[in-house]
C-alpha cells in the first residue's frame, strides 16, 4: 500500500507492507536510524517518537497509521541547527552513557515540557515512567530534563497551557512551514 | 626532579562533557542495526521451542520455495564444515546449531538468509522441526541426584551434569576456626538467574569479501580482537584477513563479551551468499538465549566471637551454568572471582567449595557487571554479616566497624589470596553513616515501628578485584589479558590515542582523551581517541570486568608517558641542553630553573618532525606504542546504605533513599565516574526487587520479555545520595581502580538488607531475590517461595 508520511518537515511517499511498523518505516526506509528498536512490546520506549503532537512507541505502531499524519523524531528535534534545549540539557547533566535509549527519552522530555514547562523532578520521572534507561539510574536524566527546563526549553512549546513566553509554538510554527513541502 | 613516571600537568582531569554526546543526542550514533550495506541480506534463527528433545528431522523445503529466501543454514549443513560446534570461553563447547539434540528453549536450531527481515522470519515459519522430547533438568539443586537426564550425551563418555568442583582457601584452618567460635550462624540463599539486558540486543553484519577474502564483521562486542582470534580460529579464516569492527553499543554489562551462535550463522551466510548478511535478534531471543547472569544457590556460615569479632567464612555453592558451559572469564577461574568472598573483613579463615552442573537453562554465567562473580560473594558475606549482627543483637555498622580491615594493614593478603592494595575502609563507613544520619534513621526507625510502620536500614561494605590480569595468573582461552596502546602525536602537536578496549557506554573517547591530555600537557580537545576496530587498534582483550580503566586506561598513561620520554631528546635538541638538565614542569620540558627555556609537546612535535638536527639513534616524530601487563589487580570498594519502607499489607517496597560511598582511587572525569555508579545502583535496585528470568517445570522461560522480566524505571529508583574517598591504587600510573561494577556488586545486597530490616518484628530472618511484593508478602506470611521456579 501506498502512503505519505510527513517526518521531520519533509513528506515521503512510499510503497509499504501492511504489516510493516513505523519504527522499521523509519529506520530502515527513510533511514532514519536515530530511533531505536528496544523490546517489541512498548515497554521500553527506544522508539518513541511523535505522531502529530503525542509521543508513541513506534515499534507498536504500524506505517499505515501514520498515514497522512506528522513524525517527529529524534533527527528533527534541533531547529535551523540550534539543538533543542532538552537535546543540550541532556549533554550538559551526562543524561546519556551509551546513547541508545536517549532519542526516545528526549522526545518525551520534550513533550512533557511543552505540557509543564516547570516540572518537578517527581512529575519528570512519572513522565519518563514507560521507558527504560539500563544505563543512567535515571538521575542525570532528571537532571538534563531540569536543566532545559531553565534553559529556554518553555520558548519551543507551552503555549497550550498559557505559560510560554513570546516565543511558544516556535516548533508547530516550524512542523507547519515544512507541511508546505509534503509530496503527495 | 623531573618525573617521567608520575602524572603530567594537573588540568585536564575533572569532570569534562563527553564527546560521544555531540552525536548521541542528535540520534546520530552508529548501533551495528543502523549498518546498511549494499545487497545486505537479512538473517533470522529458528530457535527451540523445547527445552529438551531430540531431533527427529529438520524439514526447509518449503522455507527454501520461499521467493524471497536466500539461503537456509542447518547443523547438519554447519556438520559438514566443522562449524556445528564452537569452544566457549570456558573449554566447553556450544552448539551454534543444534545436531543431535535442544537443550535449552531458545536454543538455536536453523538460521535463515533473506532479501528482508520481515520475508527471514516469515521463512522460519515454514521449517518443520520434529522433535522428541525429553525430561528436563531445570532445579540445579536436582542436577546431580541419580537417573537425572543427563543433558551432554554429546560429551564422549558424559554419564551425569556435573561440570567441574572446585574449591579456594584452607579447609583445616577454617573448621579450626569454627570449632573454636563461639557463634556460628548459617544460611542458605540463591542469587536468581538474572539477565543484563542492555537496551540494544546482540547483533552482526557480516561481510564476507569474495574477490579479497577479507572477511568484515560489525558485531555488538566488548571484545573485538578477541573476537577476532576466535573467529580464526573456529572458522579456519587466516586472522589478518577478518577485521572486527565494533561501532557504538548500545549497553554491554558483560553480555556482549561471547560470541553467540547467530554471529557465526551471519559469517557462514555471507561465505554462502557473497553478500553481506546482517543478524539482529530480537527481545525475546536476547532474553532467552544470550548470557544469563548469576544462579548461584549458596550455602553460608559464619563463625564468631560472642563479643563480635569474625573469625571465619564458609560458603558451599551450587553453580547452575545452564546447558553448556559459557561462562566468560579468565580461563582458570570455573567460578570466576567468587573465591574473595571474604569481603572487607579481618578473617582468620575461610574456605568456599563451588560445584558446576549443567541444566536445561540458555548458557552464560559471567555477565552483568559482576565482576566475575564478586557479586555473587558479596552478596553472600553481607548476607551472612547481617545475620551474625541479628543473632548477637549488634548493631550492623558497629558489628562491620568494628571487623574491617584497617589501613595499616594494607596490602593485605585475604585467607583466599587477594593481595588487597590499599584501602582505608573504616573511613568510607564512616563517611557513609555521616551522609545518611545512620543514628537519626535508627531512632526514626524504631518510632515508626512503634506506630505500626516498617522501614528498614540496609549496609553493604564491599571490596571487588577488577582489571584483569595479570599474565602470570589469568588469560582467555590461552590470550593473556593485557592491553596494547599506540600514541601518535601530529606535527602540529595534537594526537590520537588507539586503544584495545571497547566502550558501551563509558565515554572511553573523553576519559582517555583526559589521560593523555593530562600526561602531555594537552587539552583532552586535542586527542582523538580510536576504538573498536581491529585494523586500526592494537591487539588487547577488551571492555568487561571493570578492565579499562585499570588496564588500558594504565596503557595510555604509559604510552603517553614514552612519548613524553621521547619529546625530552627533541627538547634537548631544541633548547641546546642536555636531556638530564631538563625538568618537565607546567605541561612542558623546560631546562632545569629557567622557564624562559621550555618548550611544549606541540612545539617539540613540529621541531620532531622538521629538519632539525637529533642526537644519534633518534628517530625523530614522537609515536610510541606499549602493552600493559597489569601487576596486580585494582580493588576498588565501598560503603551502602539504602532506607526501605515496607507496606505488610500488601509486601511493597519503596526505596526512601540511596546512599553510596565509592573509593574507585583518583578519577579521571567525576561527571563519568558518578553517572556509572548510578548506572550500577538502579541495577542492584532490579536484581533485588524485581528482575528474575525464571522457568516452570518444563523448561519454560517465564522472563522472554520486558512484559515478564522487570527492570527498574524512573519511579522504582530513589534519587542517590553519592559520596566518595580517595585512596589511589599504589601500582597504578594514575592511581586508579575502576568503578564500572562497584554499584552493580555492592548494592543489591544493601536493598535487600534494608527489606530484611524492616521486616525483623516479623520474625523474618531471610527471603530471597528478587523481593517483589508477592515474595515479601510471602515471607511475611512465613511462607517463603523459590522465585526462580514456577513450581512450589
Amino acid at each position: 500500500m501506498q502512503i505519505t508520511v510527513e517526518v521531520n518537515g519533509t513528506g515521503y511517499t512510499r510503497e509499504v507492507e501492511a504489516r510493516l511498523l513505523l519504527i522499521h518505516f523509519l529506520r530502515d526506509e527513510l533511514r532514519l536510524t536515530g530511533s531505536h528498536w528496544g523490546c517489541d512490546t512498548s515497554n521500553c520506549g527506544a522508539c518513541v517518537v511523535w505522531l502529530d503532537e503525542i509521543p508513541v512507541k513506534s515499534c507498536t505502531v504500524l506505517a499505515a497509521m501514520a498515514d497522512g499524519r506528522r513524525v517527529r523524531t529524534v533527527e528533527g528535534l534541533a531547529r535551523g541547527g540550534v539543538l533543542d534545549p532538552v537535546q543540550q540539557g541532556f549533554a550538559q547533566c551526562h543524561g546519556l552513557q551509551c546513547g541508545f535509549c536517549t532519542p526516545g527519552m528526549m522526545l518525551t522530555a520534550r513533550w512533557l515540557l511543552d505540557h509543564n514547562p516547570d516540572p518537578t523532578p517527581a512529575e519528570i520521572r512519572e513522565a519518563l515512567s514507560g521507558q527504560i534507561c539500563r544505563c543512567t539510574g535515571y538521575e542525570n536524566i532528571v537532571r538534563s530534563v531540569l536543566w532545559a527546563s531553565k534553559h529556554g526549553a518553555s520558548k519551543h512549546g507551552a503555549s497550550k497551557h498559557g505559560a510560554g513566553d513570546h516565543g511558544a509554538g516556535d516548533h508547530r510554527a516550524a512542523a507547519d512551514r515544512g507541511t508546505e513541502g509534503v509530496a503527495g | 626532579m623531573s618525573s617521567t613516571t608520575g602524572p603530567g600537568v594537573d588540568g585536564a582531569y575533572g569532570p569534562v562533557k563527553r564527546k560521544e554526546d555531540a552525536r548521541f543526542i542528535r540520534g546520530m550514533g552508529t548501533f551495528v542495526d543502523d549498518i546498511q550495506l549494499p545487497g545486505m541480506l537479512h538473517g533470522a534463527i529458528l530457535r527451540s521451542p523445547l527445552a529438551h528433545a531430540r531431533i527427529v528431522s529438520v524439514d526447509t523445503a518449503a522455507a527454501e520455495a520461499h521467493p524471497k529466501v536466500r539461503a537456509i543454514i542447518t547443523g547438519k549443513m554447519l556438520e559438514q564444515r566443522e562449524l556445528a560446534w564452537m569452544p566457549t570461553l570456558s573449554r566447553d563447547v556450544q552448539a551454534v546449531l543444534a545436531t543431535d539434540k535442544v537443550r535449552f528453549q531458545g536454543q538455536e536450531v536453523a538460521f535463515v538468509v533473506a532479501e528482508d527481515s520481515y520475508s527471514a522470519r516469515d521463512a522460519l515459519e515454514l521449517i518443520d522441526v520434529e522433535y522428541e522430547p525429553l525430561p528436563v533438568v531445570i532445579d540445579a539443586t536436582k542436577a546431580l541426584d541419580p537417573g537425572a537426564p543427563v543433558i551432554r550425551d554429546d560429551l564422549a563418555g558424559k554419564q551425569d551434569n556435573h561440570i567441574f568442583d572446585w574449591a579456594a582457601g584452607d579447609q583445616a584452618a577454617t573448621d579450626a576456626v569454627f570449632a573454636a567460635a563461639d557463634v556460628v550462624v548459617t544460611q542458605d540463599m540463591l542469587y536468581p538467574r538474572s539477565h543484563p539486558a542492555p537496551l540494544e540486543t546482540c547483533g552482526t553484519v557480516a561481510d564476507m569479501d569474495p574477490v579479497s577474502g577479507k572477511l568484515t564483521v560489525w558485531s555488538t562486542t566488548q571484545a573485538p580482537h578477541a573476537h577476532r582470534t576466535v573467529y580464526a580460529l573456529v572458522v579456519g579464516l587466516p586472522e589478518h584477513k577478518i577485521r572486527i569492527i565494533s561501532p557504538d553499543i548500545g549497553g554491554g554489562f558483560g553480555s556482549k563479551v561471547p560470541i553467540y551462535p547467530g554471529y557465526l550463522c551471519a559469517v557462514v551466510g555471507s561465505m554462502l551468499t557473497g553478500k553481506p548478511v546482517k543478524w539482529v535478534e530480537d527481545r525475546s531471543e536476547n532474553l532467552m538465549s544470550t548470557a544469563f547472569a548469576r544462579d548461584y544457590h549458596m550455602h553460608g556460615e559464619i563463625a564468631a566471637t560472642s563479643d563480635g569479632r569474625i573469625l571465619g567464612l564458609r560458603a558451599r555453592v551450587l553453580a547452575d551454568h545452564g546447558a553448556f558451559n559459557g561462562s566468560a572469564q579468565p580461563t582458570k577461574f570455573p567460578a570466576g572471582f567468587f573465591h574473595i568472598f571474604t569481603g572487607s573483613y579481618d578473617l582468620r579463615a575461610a574456605h568456599c567449595e563451588v560445584t558446576g552442573v549443567y541444566t536445561n537453562k540458555s548458557p552464560g554465567g559471567v555477565a552483568y557487571s559482576c565482576s566475575f562473580r564478586i557479586a555473587e560473594g558479596v552478596y553472600l558475606v553481607e548476607r551472612m554479616v547481617d545475620l551474625l549482627a541479628r543473632e548477637l543483637g549488634a548493631d550492623p555498622a558497629e558489628l562491620r566497624m568494628k571487623n574491617l580491615l584497617r589501613p595499616e594493614q594494607f596490602p593485605y593478603t585475604c585467607p583466599t589470596g587477594w593481595e588487597y592494595d590499599s584501602g582505608d575502609y573504616p573511613r568510607a563507613l564512616q563517611v557513609a553513616l555521616d551522609m545518611a544520619g545512620y543514628v537519626e534513621l535508627r531512632r526514626e526507625q524504631a518510632a515508626r515501628r512503634e506506630r505500626g510502620e516498617y522501614m528498614g536500614i540496609g549496609l553493604s561494605f564491599f571490596t571487588e578485584g577488577v582489571g584483569a590480569g595479570p599474565r602470570k595468573h589469568m588469560d582467555i582461552l590461552g590470550l593473556g589479558m593485557a592491553d596494547g596502546a599506540d600514541l601518535r602525536v601530529h606535527p602540529t602537536g595534537t594526537a590520537v590515542l588507539s586503544i584495545s578496549c571497547q566502550t558501551q557506554g563509558q565515554g572511553h573517547e573523553t576519559t582517555f582523551a583526559q589521560i593523555v591530555a593530562q600526561e602531555l600537557g594537552l587539552s583532552p580537545d586535542d586527542v582523538e581517541v580510536v576504538h573498536g576496530d581491529t585494523d586500526r587498534t592494537p591487539f588487547g582483550l577488551g571492555t568487561y570486568g571493570s578492565r579499562s580503566t585499570p588496564v588500558s586506561g594504565a596503557a595510555a598513561a604509559v604510552v603517553a608517558r614514552k612519548v613524553r620520554e621521547r619529546a625530552r631528546i627533541v627538547a634537548a635538541a631544541m633548547l641546546e641542553a642536555s636531556p638530564e638538565d631538563l625538568e618537565w614542569t607546567g605541561g612542558r620540558w623546560q631546562v632545569r630553573g629557567d622557564p624562559e627555556q621550555g618548550r611544549t609537546i606541540a612545539e617539540i612535535a613540529m621541531a620532531a618532525h622538521s629538519s632539525l638536527e637529533l642526537p644519534e639513534g633518534v628517530e625523530g616524530h614522537l609515536d610510541a606504542e606499549t602493552v600493559y601487563n597489569p601487576p596486580n589487580l585494582t580493588y576498588p570498594y565501598g560503603a551502602y546504605i539504602c532506607v526501605a519502607d515496607v507496606d505488610p499489607g500488601t509486601g511493597e517496597v519503596v526505596l526512601r533513599r540511596f546512599i553510596a560511598v565509592d573509593d574507585c582511587g583518583v578519577r579521571i572525569n567525576p561527571m563519568i565516574v558518578e553517572g556509572q555508579v548510578h548506572g550500577g545502583l538502579a541495577d542492584g535496585v532490579g536484581m533485588a526487587l524485581m528482575q528474575v528470568i525464571a522457568f516452570d517445570e518444563e523448561g519454560n522461560c517465564l522472563g522472554g520479555s520486558f512484559m515478564d522480566y522487570l527492570l527498574p524505571t524512573s519511579v522504582e529508583c530513589p534519587s542517590w545520595e553519592l559520596g566518595e574517598t580517595v585512596t589511589p591504587c599504589p601500582h597504578h600510573p594514575i592511581g586508579a581502580k575502576g568503578v564500572g561494577e562497584s554499584a552493580t556488586v555492592g548494592s543489591p545486597v544493601a536493598v535487600v538488607n534494608a527489606v530484611l530490616d524492616a521486616l525483623s518484628p516479623f520474625g523474618v530472618r531471610h527471603a530471597d531475590m528478587p523481593l517483589t511484593p508477592a515474595n515479601v508478602w510471602s515471607a511475611i506470611q512465613g511462607r517463603p517461595v523459590r522465585a526462580d521456579l514456577a513450581v512450589t
